[in-house]
């Protein structure tokens, strides 16, 4: 190609070109080739991570990709926001060496293996590979996270948001109502789920002793958690009964004055501490009960949002009037929207309770509110998969800039503010998310009958 | 018993008398129209039927029974199938989505079978998916299954409209201007299709239309309505000639 034919081109074109011929030879790599080259990346990290660092001079291995040693407290001496350039140098070689050449290698380098091992899983049972994909992954994340506890923290709280934000998308997303109430659900999942835990397993001050033994309390959580989730799934009847008669705005301020009477009522209600807040809960939600929830909320609200009756959200959304002419019950649609997504954020927020181990009613106000929300529709409305992607990287993203202090509040909403004008509805919407497409050989060639038209 | 009937029903929209003691019935098999100038009406009596108003006087009854005050998808459920007059489409979904989505009464797994992928539900929806892929292909929209209904040109839109409304199992078809905005190319395929769809389900079809050449040519009564009032019933012959019909499409006649 001449330099005057790509000049005629736009840059986002010539990016998305180079990008293209980039991602090329990556093509063919099956999700289990990523998954395996994960690992590699972990176990390198596991046992060499340490030694790199010290040879680069670091005093520890960076939990986050060294984002949190890349930047600092923000000044007005060179390099403003940045360390010293020497340590920055560092961070990006130690980068380089564990985590992205050996990736990358290695996933390339397998994928011929890759394929033909996730083809014989695929053959034998979809739901065989689907389990062997996600306990891979576990596999991945747990040796990950268990070289600091810091990272362990934060991917947790990050799984917790992933919930969050596949709940706020079946409403905000999926039936397209903007709904502001969620920091609300998820303070009374969160509040009565403590207060289960709290009184039966533990000595305290405001429910007196443990009711108890505590080596019933990890049998007894998802009790507490599916009770939260329920509590929270009928105060959602506050906000989805004037659904069926208001929309749009009307709503929004609905659902936002429904987050205020939570907060307000948890703050005068002494029982639970009122705005001092309330500690101690017990140590639940380990790694592996986050990741588990998780897990089996995906599929659970994948399977709705894909099933006719999920569809009806969408068709509620995009035309009521015609959803009803066509026997769709629109009330019980809405009504199912609500409880639904309300249900997952209580079970969330029983979660973040037992992550944190302190909540008060403070934290689930407009800032929460405002996370949420980023998450959703920086992810991408009416998509699974964009709300994981959306919950991963404000979180980490969230992360990174923390020694930005407040004024990371400035750049994050300024990189929403972008994606809202270059993808008004978020970065990967309105896509179907199935995961026996995604635990497929990549290879076509692997597949016998071959149906390869992609 | 016919089956459906309309009684002495009366609307007012406000102050506005929008329809008054309308009264109508149809049989298994019949076309009737429905015609009148912009604004008559019409529409409103579609909807009085279909239950997004509720009539402020008189009775719909289907087989002998009262319908009235029932929701829109109940009265839908019991086989009174339509289509719009602008389009309704749900702009996010894809072709199959829509036609499969006019099943929701039809299905009966409920929504433990939504959360949790059960084998009835796989069963029905597989069900569900092979009616919607029949009626795409009856109406000849079957390539574009998977296509999202705003990148179709308005002529498939329409046949997806009607193929939706098929899939609900219509006992009557209530058709609200089917050729509005079509060349005549696509009026004479959607006369085609109407024609198919009334021989093949044995459907009673109730439309309303503009172009007189259309409806002249399907139905075998008509009604005009004129400000919310019958003023004329009849075939189409008998139509074409009433004076009152005349005078209300085209002014009063002068003397010479």
């Amino acid at each position: 190609m001449t330099s005057k034919s790509t000049a005629s081109i736009s840059k986002t074109e010539i990016f998305r070109r180079t990008f293209r011929r980039l991602a090329s030879p990556f093509k063919q790599v099956p999700a289990l080739g990523w998954l395996i080259a994960g690992l590699v990346v972990a176990l390198l990290e596991l046992f060499f991570g340490e030694i790199l660092a010290n040879l680069m001079g670091l005093d520890k291995l960076p939990a986050l990709f060294g984002s949190l040693i890349i930047f600092r407290k923000p000044s007005l001496e060179f390099p403003f926001i940045f360390n010293d350039l020497g340590v920055i140098g560092a961070v990006i070689i130690y980068d380089l060496l564990i985590y992205a050449i050996p990736f990358f290698l290695v996933a390339w380098l397998t994928k011929g293996l890759t394929n033909k091992l996730s083809w014989i899983i695929y053959k034998r049972s979809t739901w065989i590979s689907v389990l062997f994909h996600i306990a891979l992954l576990y596999i991945v994340l747990r040796i990950w996270t268990d070289i600091s506890t810091y990272r362990e923290l934060v991917t947790r709280l990050t799984m917790i948001a992933v919930i969050v934000t596949l709940s706020l998308n079946v409403i905000n997303g999926y039936m397209g109502e903007f709904s502001t109430s969620h920091p609300g659900f998820m303070a009374v999942g969160a509040y009565v789920t403590s207060v289960f835990t709290i009184a039966l397993f533990t000595n305290s001050n405001y429910f007196g002793d443990a009711k108890l033994p505590a080596s019933w309390a990890p049998f007894l959580f998802p009790i507490a958690l599916l009770l939260g989730g329920a509590v929270a799934s009928v105060s959602a009847l506050v906000v989805a009964i004037p659904s069926f008669r208001t929309r749009g705005d009307y709503l929004a301020i609905i659902s936002l004055a429904f987050m205020f009477i939570v907060k307000s009522f948890f703050e005068n209600l002494e029982v639970v501490g009122g705005p001092r807040g309330l500690g101690g809960q017990p140590d639940l939600a380990s790694f592996p009960v986050i990741f588990v929830w998780m897990a089996l909320g995906i599929w659970i609200i994948n399977n709705f949002v894909r099933s006719t009756l999920g569809k009806a959200l969408n068709a509620v959304r995009d035309d009521e009037l015609a959803a009803d002419a066509m026997t769709v019950n629109t009330r019980k649609t809405k009504m199912t929207a609500f409880l639904f997504g309300a249900f997952w954020a209580g079970l969330a927020g029983g979660l973040l309770a037992h992550v944190l181990r302190y909540i008060n009613p403070g934290s689930f106000a407009l800032q929460k509110l405002a996370e949420v929300l980023a998450m959703v529709y920086f992810g991408g409305l009416n998509s699974v998969l964009g709300s994981i992607v959306g919950a991963v990287s404000i979180n980490l993203l969230g992360e990174a800039l923390r020694p930005l202090e407040l004024y990371k509040w400035i750049v994050i909403p300024v990189i929403l503010i972008l994606v809202m004008i270059y993808r008004p509805t978020g970065l990967i919407a309105f896509r179907e998310f199935d995961m026996a497409e995604i635990v497929k050989p990549k290879d076509m060639r692997m597949m016998e009958g071959d149906d390869a038209t992609s | 018993m016919p089956l459906l009937e309309v009684r002495h029903m009366t609307h007012y929209f406000g102050g506005l008398r929008a329809v008054h003691d309308f009264n109508f019935s149809i049989e298994k098999g019949d076309i009737r129209g429905l015609i009148g100038p912009n604004g008559a009406g019409k529409s409103t009596i579609f909807n009085l039927i279909t239950g997004i108003y509720r009539p402020t006087e008189g009775d719909v009854l289907l087989h002998g029974q009262s319908i009235v005050g029932l929701h829109p998808h109940q009265i839908a459920a019991k086989g009174l199938g339509r289509t719009f007059q602008n389009l309704r489409l749900w702009r996010h979904m894809t072709v199959l989505e829509h036609v499969k989505m006019a099943r929701y009464s039809k299905l009966t797994y409920g929504l433990v079978g939504a959360f949790f992928d059960t084998r009835k539900r796989r069963r029905e929806e597989a069900e569900a998916e092979e009616v919607a892929r029949h009626l795409l292909d009856l109406l000849g929209v079957y390539n574009v299954a998977h296509e999202l209904v705003t990148n179709l040109p308005y002529g498939m839109q329409r046949r997806v409209e009607m193929a939706r409304a098929l899939a609900i199992e219509p006992q009557i078809l209530f058709l609200d201007e089917p050729t509005a905005g079509m060349n005549p190319e696509e009026l004479a395929e959607m006369m085609d299709i109407i024609r198919q769809v009334h021989e093949q389900f044995g459907l009673a079809i109730f439309l309303i239309e503009h172009r007189m050449k259309f409806v002249m040519e399907l139905c075998e009564r008509i009604q005009t309505l004129v400000f919310g009032e019958v003023i004329a019933e009849g075939t189409p012959e008998e139509i074409q000639n009433n004076p009152k019909v005349i005078e209300a499409y085209l002014g009063e006649e002068v003397a010479f």
